[in-house]
């Protein structure tokens, strides 16, 4: 069997996991400085409360997988995009605390909601800087990185880390279109509309523009005949844009964020197949990254067992706190 | 590579400085959640057992303090999961095959369950029935302990490695899994460690306890945590001793070298004696200043006061780990060990006089007390790890082979980034932790369960009509 191609969906799984969650509990705490009303923001940070450490833990074994299945490529990227994967943890920090902090505190509120906004930003732009530096391609020269610390910094990288941006506001206003009643549920829609349309230029444009820079990925797509069941994807893309814009229209409460989702999912189907059979594109390929063979059933055994439980006891976990926000919700004081 | 203006050793020291920073920080969280997720199980099983009001208001008391530390844990152990590749990439590469699925079961079997349990046990008290937040509390304190089992395997294996061959490109690849979660430090150092976190958090629960029993002899709650804090000060604290005694034993056999660093041994022989304090001078081989007992490190190491100790002679200069900090990191763990243990037991004779809530002496002790695990934990690590240098997986990858190609200059900003977040984050956490043990457990909020087992519409429907 190919193991590693198992784990390359796998780990393809998990991260799309991790941005379908963390996505919206990001975007919700970047959407905060449209919303300045105290009561607004408890509402919306209690929306995600329950949840968030169990969506950023994908996080974990996004990195914590790569680590054991693709050694190889954990290896050269974490070096190749150090200043980013700091800034990504530390803005972790800032927000992860915050859940905690705000509500401890009555005089340095403002300064607590700050860190969440700005954590948040700077892990969420920090992010999608790095699928523009992996896009762009990562120098290797005998297993190891061999381009400068700087390197991933270009205007494309900091382009996809807006696009990235934008995206999970997207989540987090559909979030708060499922969660929210009122104004803010109101509002949120507008806003929702705003960040589609957004979201969809970035995506076109970036469609656009990697074929045209490089040409292996050009080939990969305009190949006749053998690529032609590829342009499925720019088809779906559209159905997708036009139910999600629709759905806005009609005010419906669980539709819009499962169709931003169909968005991201769209997006990232057209990255696998523009970078792939490449982890570190046009370096390493997932075989050449993979781990020996043994490691990676080891972990395989297990993962197969224990991710469908995850699944349920996550999904339980959504069911007990499903259902609108009260004001009065209460955190723990 | 860009020009830089720093040399490769300036990088290594960064990068070192920058690891043993961001761990020894995030090992402080650990040491305290294990401990406190265990308590706050007990205690809420002992109110559904007992129905005593009092161990649910410690129960609401400790989990307030328990979130925050929770959510400190969690951002600083992520930094962890990602430093490995940031600076340490050969090291992935070439031990990535082993350690990393070890990593990816802790992430499976504990980091989920943790997180995934954790919101229901902190905001889910009114959405499910009291046996289920039970079940959500057990869970977390559950996913604590697993993760406790994983990672001090990893760490364990890069101590004294087992179970795997070397591949062509220098990769370490297992022949077998058992061999390799199981290494021969592994039990002692799991013990060792969920030890450590147990007696941390009995400390700190004392010392809490103590305070307010210094302000208020009668208060009920305070009582309580002092009574179950120092029954567990009387019996874990020498089981702990008796534990890294083993320990001890069984890095004698697989990491002589350590041992030697631990005890100021520069010399092997015969009637070797125990160096209680001491300066150890690594250019004579000497330990200056020195108070001794002789003979006794033979009998301690050996039980027999004719047997050789190896000392840092028998192994090459370039080997030795740096001896001075071993030793006194040793040191330090060891007294507060010990201080543990006279805690326990003068407790234990004021509980047997039936003076335990009325010693003021013994709450002042107890309070002074209260951070003492954490130094013996960051101390104990410093010893583990310090005493493994030069190398990072031992005998086989050395540190300084095993570190990322980044420039200096790129280690030195993230690691001054890392301080001045942490002391600023982490700072502000401490304080609100601190104003949360000051508060009176005998008034603290207490939310209702939901009436009814199975969670959400049905429960609130219940209670609609009761209403
Ligand atoms: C003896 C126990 C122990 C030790 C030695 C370590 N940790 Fe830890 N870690 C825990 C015990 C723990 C825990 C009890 O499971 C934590 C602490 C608080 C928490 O939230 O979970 C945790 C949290 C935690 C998280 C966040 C999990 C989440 O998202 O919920 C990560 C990624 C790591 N750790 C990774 C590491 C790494 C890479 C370590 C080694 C350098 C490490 N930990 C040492
Ligand atoms: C959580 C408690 C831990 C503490 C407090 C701790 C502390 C330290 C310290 C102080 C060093 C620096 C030694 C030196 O360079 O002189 C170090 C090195 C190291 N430790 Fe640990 N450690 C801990 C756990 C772990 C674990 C669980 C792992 C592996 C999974 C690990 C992997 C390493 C590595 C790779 C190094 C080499 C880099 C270096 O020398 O700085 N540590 N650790
Ligand atoms: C007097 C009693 C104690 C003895 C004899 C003792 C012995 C040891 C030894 C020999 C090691 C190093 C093992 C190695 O690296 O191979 C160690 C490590 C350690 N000790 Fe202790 N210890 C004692 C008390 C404590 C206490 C009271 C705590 C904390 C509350 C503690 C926490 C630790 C930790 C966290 C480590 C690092 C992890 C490990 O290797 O297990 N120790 N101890």
């Amino acid at each position: 069997m190919d193991y590693a191609l198992i784990w390359a969906i796998l780990v393809a799984v998990a991260v799309f996991a991790y941005v379908a969650l963390d996505g919206f509990d990001l975007g919700v705490a970047m959407l905060f400085p449209w919303f300045k009303k105290e009561a607004d923001r408890d509402i919306m940070m209690n929306s995600v409360a329950p949840v968030w450490d169990g969506n950023e833990t994908w996080l974990v074994l996004g990195g914590g997988g790569l680590l054991a299945v693709f050694p190889l490529a954990y290896s050269v990227l974490m070096p190749a995009l150090y200043m980013p994967v700091i800034a990504m943890l530390l803005g972790l920090i800032f927000r992860g605390v915050a859940f905690e902090y705000r509500f401890k505190t009555r005089t340095n509120k403002h300064w607590w909601d700050l860190s969440f906004i700005v954590g948040s930003l700077v892990a969420a732009l920090s992010q999608g800087i790095m699928l523009g530096a992996m896009l762009q391609g990562i120098k290797v020269v005998d297993r190891a990185y061999a381009g400068g610390w700087f390197d991933w910094l270009t205007w494309f990288s900091v382009f996809c880390g807006i696009a990235v941006v934008i995206g999970y506001l997207l989540l987090g206003a559909t979030w708060l279109v499922m969660k929210a009643e009122g104004e803010l549920q109101r509002r949120s829609y507008g806003l929702a509309f705003k960040f589609a349309l957004g979201l969809v230029a970035c995506i076109t444009f970036v469609s656009l523009y990697l074929p045209w820079r490089d040409s292996a990925i050009a080939e990969r797509w305009f190949s006749f005949p053998a690529s032609i069941w590829l342009w499925v994807l720019p088809v779906v893309l559209a159905v997708v844009t036009i139910g999600l814009l629709r759905s806005l229209k009609q005010r419906q409460q669980g539709r819009p964020y499962l169709w931003s989702l169909g968005l991201f999912l769209v997006s990232f189907l057209g990255f696998a197949v523009s970078i792939f059979p490449y982890l570190v594109p046009r370096a390493i390929t997932i075989w050449q990254a993979a781990a020996p063979d043994n490691s990676l059933k080891f972990l395989l055994v297990g993962a197969v067992f224990l991710l469908p439980i995850i699944f349920a006891y996550t999904g339980y976990t959504y069911w007990v706190f499903r259902g609108k926000v009260k004001a009065d919700a209460g955190y723990h004081d | 590579m860009v020009e830089s203006f720093f040399s490769d050793a300036d990088a290594l020291f960064l990068a070192r400085f920058q690891f043993a920073f961001t761990v020894a920080f995030h090992i402080i969280f650990p040491a305290f959640t294990i401990g406190i997720a265990s308590y706050l199980a007990v205690l809420e099983g002992l109110y559904l057992k007992t129905r005593k009001p009092v161990y649910q208001k410690l129960f609401r008391f400790w989990v307030k303090i328990f979130a925050v530390a929770f959510g400190m844990g969690v951002v600083s152990g992520i930094v962890m999961s990602y430093q490995f590749g940031t600076n340490w990439s050969v090291f992935s590469d070439k031990a990535g095959p082993v350690i990393g699925p070890l990593m990816g079961y802790e992430v499976l079997t504990a980091f989920f369950l943790e997180a995934g349990f954790l919101g229901v046990m902190l905001f889910g008290m009114n959405r499910v029935g009291e046996k289920l937040h039970y079940f959500a509390t057990l869970m977390v304190a559950i996913g604590t302990a697993i993760s406790a089992f994983w990672i001090l395997s990893v760490n364990s294996w890069m101590q004294t490695p087992a179970g795997f061959a070397i591949n062509d490109v220098g990769q370490f690849v297992v022949e077998d899994w058992f061999a390799v979660v199981f290494n021969p430090s592994f039990p002692y150092r799991l013990a060792h460690m969920l030890l450590a976190a147990y007696l941390t958090t009995a400390f700190v629960v004392g010392a809490v306890g103590a305070w307010h029993l210094l302000k208020d002899k009668t208060n009920a709650a305070a009582r309580k945590m002092f009574s179950m804090a120092m029954w567990m000060a009387l019996i874990v604290a020498p089981l702990q001793v008796f534990v890294g005694d083993l320990h001890g034993l069984n890095t004698q056999e697989y990491q002589p070298a350590k041992v030697a660093a631990m005890e100021g041994h520069f010399k092997s022989e015969t009637q070797a004696p125990l160096y209680l304090f001491g300066w150890p001078n690594e250019e004579t081989a000497e330990v200056d200043y020195a108070v001794k007992i002789p003979g006794l490190a033979s009998i301690i190491l050996k039980h027999d006061v004719n047997a050789e100790v190896t000392g840092l002679d028998a192994f090459p200069r370039e080997d030795w780990p740096p001896v001075p900090i071993v030793f006194w990191s040793f040191r330090i763990m060891v007294g507060i060990g010990l201080l543990m243990v006279v805690i326990g037991l003068w407790a234990g004779i004021q509980r047997a006089r039936g003076k335990l809530y009325d010693s003021s002496l013994l709450h002042r002790s107890a309070l002074l007390m209260g951070p003492s695990g954490f130094v013996a934990v960051i101390a104990g690590w410093i010893v583990t790890e310090v005493g493994r240098q030069p190398w990072v997986v031992q005998g086989l990858l050395r540190t300084a082979d095993a570190a990322s190609p980044i420039a200096a200059e790129g280690v030195g900003a993230s690691l001054l980034a890392f301080i001045v977040v942490y002391f600023l984050v982490f700072g502000a956490g401490t304080v609100y932790i601190l104003r949360k043990m000051a508060g009176n457990p005998e008034t603290v909020h207490i939310p209702e369960y939901a009436k009814a087992k199975p969670a959400g519409m049905a429960a609130e429907r219940l209670m609609h009509e009761e209403e």
